[in-house]
């Protein structure tokens, strides 16, 4: 498991080799990666700045893998989030599962990146024409998590 | 009892303030009660109160406002998290 919060960009096709490498029981790698969109709710974003709880933010992306772990067979798995001043176009978080077969993949890519939304303490703060604002928690992030709940 | 406690993101900006350490009087045991003694210092201090949806973190753990406190504990107060 590799879980890393740093400011530096990522590379997804080095990142999902290397959740293969050297070992033949891996049949699927899934992968998601979220990126700086130029608006948000209709105002035009010119950069983005990402905080973090240090510390809190590492156990918390790792418990989050443990969950998926324990839900599906997950043979391996990648987090890297971003933090710092990040502009529209740039990488922010990555996420790559390796499984046996592809519905343990979809399945724990999509339950990691919906858990880290809601539980993992990071915040963006959006640069616009009009000044800095923070970014609010969405409804619709809160209920993509409630689908996991058994 | 002494304690660290940290502020992040619009919390942070609008107290003016990342952290500090702070001896607190025996009647404040549990995460709420540490909240209501913050929020009572009034002024911006009120945002405490007022921020919608508001998380607290005891050692880097999300708490709730019965969660007991220890000295020595590490407490955050901080918005609904935006990450990803």
């Amino acid at each position: 498991m590799k879980i890393s919060v740093q400011s530096e960009d990522f590379d997804l096709g080095a990142e999902c080799a290397a959740l293969a490498r050297g070992r033949t029981d891996i049949g699927a790698v899934a992968s998601f990666v979220g990126l700086v969109r130029d608006a948000n709710d209709g105002t035009d974003i010119s950069r983005m700045t990402l905080e973090h709880y240090p510390g809190m933010t590492e156990k918390s992306l790792a418990e989050i893998v443990e969950q998926a772990r324990g839900r599906w067979e997950v043979i391996d798995a990648t987090v890297i989030h971003r933090v710092g001043e990040l502009k529209p176009g740039d990488n922010i978080v990555l996420v790559a599962v390796a499984s046996a077969h592809r519905g343990d993949a979809f399945a724990a890519c999509e339950f990691i990146m919906d858990y880290l939304k809601t539980r993992a303490p990071f915040w963006k703060k959006e640069e616009t024409s009009e000044g800095g604002r923070w970014v609010d928690a969405r409804e619709s992030d809160d209920l993509a998590a409630e689908k996991w709940k058994d | 009892m002494a304690l660290k406690i940290l502020y992040f993101a619009g919390l942070r900006e609008t107290l003016g303030k990342t952290s500090e350490y702070l001896a607190l009087p025996e009647r404040v045991g549990s995460v709420g009660q540490l909240h209501a003694h913050l929020a009572a210092r009034g002024g911006a201090w009120q945002a405490l109160a007022t921020t919608k949806n508001l998380r607290m973190a005891v050692n880097q753990e999300m708490a709730t406002p019965d969660t007991p406190l220890q000295d020595g504990d590490e407490v955050a107060f901080f918005p609904p998290v935006t990450g990803g």
